[in-house]
């Protein structure tokens, strides 16, 4: 390892961590209680290729007790450095994950992660993927957290749709660009747009 | 404040209630397990909802406590007092101005907006505890919505009482899924739950977080030859002359006087000072 990527490992963490992960817990909460609404949400700057959004939510629900698993687009010696340095999160399979960060593809298939069992459905997965951004609606969502109907773009809403089948089981997402995060979970019913 | 970590917790304990917070969103309804840990305060005095505000709280919220309804009860100015000194958050009383509220069994009489945080002090998260006492048992009962248990107890309500007599704690099923315990607010709080703020629940020596996202489905079990029936003390309040909202009974003597008054003690205020009086409100401002 060269200097610089040193310096990568061990900045961009939170400057002031307890009120850094109160303002992006907030964020991320909004987000999945409103599903499709859009929020912004700052303070990590994670290495290179990883959104602030996604390294923020990391940094605010990551620690040792949580499997994090990186999809091979992302998963990298310097982003694996870092998560270790500013979490203490072990790096697992995508089976054992708690977390899941990457690209949808990457991140595909998505029956291996875990979706919690009929009398613990909170132990699954929640998946963090990376997309461009929030425009371009393909899917109408409702249910809990929606008033009528809410507009999102979702990378596949057939499988989206599929997750929430299985609902009250299933994984949970939250979809990150930039500093921006929107979550989907498992409880929103989705409906493919044209 | 700065002998404290912001708002008291440590940071792992406040990722593991935010981590079980999301799930509790995720499945609204569903109790969470989560690491409750000892507060400086017993268990029982709110240290579900503590924790659960501990962990939302950020330094430009505006927190309101209310036990009961009122602002100014022991339990609710404690609470208040330990986040003013721990995370060194603004407080209120007005319901309006607030961004969380925690609340002991009472929903605010004004109506809560979608910048609003509800965190409720829950003592028995589980609803079905009291008819079947084996966490096993309930744990298998949600997993197969096995219900029916409930069913007969708002029966035997009807059969011996000739009407569904649970008056608080009165059981609801949120988004066609979970049967949940709202906590002990009065039955007349239940259609208020679907609102457009989020609302959380803490109940700390259970060590249970669930919650309930905006516009929710919440619904108040019932029969459809004996529907549910969000009922109040049938009377105005006697000191602002409310007819809306849900009433607390004071013996004033031992002669048989009484008076109601809201129970929610920033409503009443507010309409007092808007001009409304009751019956008693004359003497009471003398």
């Amino acid at each position: 390892m060269n200097q610089m990527t040193d310096n990568t490992v061990y900045a961009g963490g939170f400057a002031n961590p307890p009120v850094a992960s109160a303002h992006a817990f907030r964020a991320a909460m909004n987000a999945m209680a409103r599903p499709g609404t859009v929020q912004k949400i700052t303070g990590a700057t994670p290495p290179e290729g990883i959104s602030p959004a996604a390294g923020s939510l990391l940094l605010t629900l990551c620690d040792p007790e949580t499997g994090v698993f990186l999809a091979p687009d992302v998963d990298s010696d310097s982003l694996r450095g870092w998560l270790t340095f500013h979490t203490g999160a072990p790096i697992v399979a995508a089976e054992e994950a708690e977390f899941a960060l990457g690209g949808w593809e990457a991140l595909m298939p998505l029956d291996r992660f875990r979706i919690g069992t009929a009398e613990y459905p909170d132990r699954s997965t929640t998946l963090i993927v990376e997309v461009a951004g929030f425009d371009a609606a393909n899917a109408s969502l409702s249910g809990p957290g929606i008033k009528d109907t809410a507009q999102m773009g979702l990378p596949d809403p057939m499988a989206c749709a599929s997750n929430a089948m299985l609902y009250p089981l299933g994984v949970d997402f939250f979809f990150t660009s930039g500093s921006q995060v929107a979550a989907l979970p498992r409880s929103t019913q989705i409906r493919a747009e044209a | 404040m700065s002998d404290y970590n912001f708002a008291y917790l440590d940071e792992q304990t406040k990722r593991m209630i935010r981590r079980a917070i999301l799930k509790g969103l995720a499945v609204p309804g569903y109790q969470v397990p989560f690491a409750s840990r000892e507060m400086p305060m017993p268990y029982g005095w709110g240290t579900g909802g503590v924790q659960v505000s501990a962990a939302t709280l950020t330094p430009e919220d505006t927190f309101k406590v209310i036990d009961q309804g009122a602002d100014d009860t022991t339990n609710a100015v404690s609470i208040r007092k330990f986040f003013e000194r721990t995370a060194g958050v603004a407080t209120t009383e007005e319901t309006e101005k607030a961004s969380v509220i925690q609340t002991r069994h009472r929903i605010p009489e004004a109506e809560l907006t979608e910048d609003q945080i509800l965190v409720y002090q829950v003592p028995i998260p589980e609803p079905l505890r009291f008819l079947e006492p084996r966490e096993t048992e309930t744990r298998k009962m949600h997993a197969l919505q096995e219900y029916g248990l409930m069913h007969v107890k708002l029966y035997e309500d009807i059969s011996q009482h000739g009407a569904i007599a649970t008056s608080y704690a009165y059981p609801v099923k949120v988004s066609d899924r979970y049967v949940m315990d709202p906590s002990p607010i009065p039955k007349f709080d239940n259609p208020k739950m679907e609102m457009a703020a989020i609302q959380l629940f803490g109940a700390g020596r259970e060590q249970r977080i669930y919650a309930v996202p905006p516009y929710t489905k919440v619904v108040s079990l019932d029969f459809e030859d004996y529907p549910f029936e969000a009922s109040k003390a049938d009377h105005p309040c006697d000191l602002c002359a409310a007819e809306d909202s849900y009433l607390d009974e004071v013996i004033l003597d031992d002669a048989g006087n009484r008076m109601f008054v809201c129970s929610d003690t920033d409503y009443c205020r507010s309409r007092r000072e808007a001009g409304h009086v009751g019956r008693l409100g004359e003497e009471a401002a003398a």
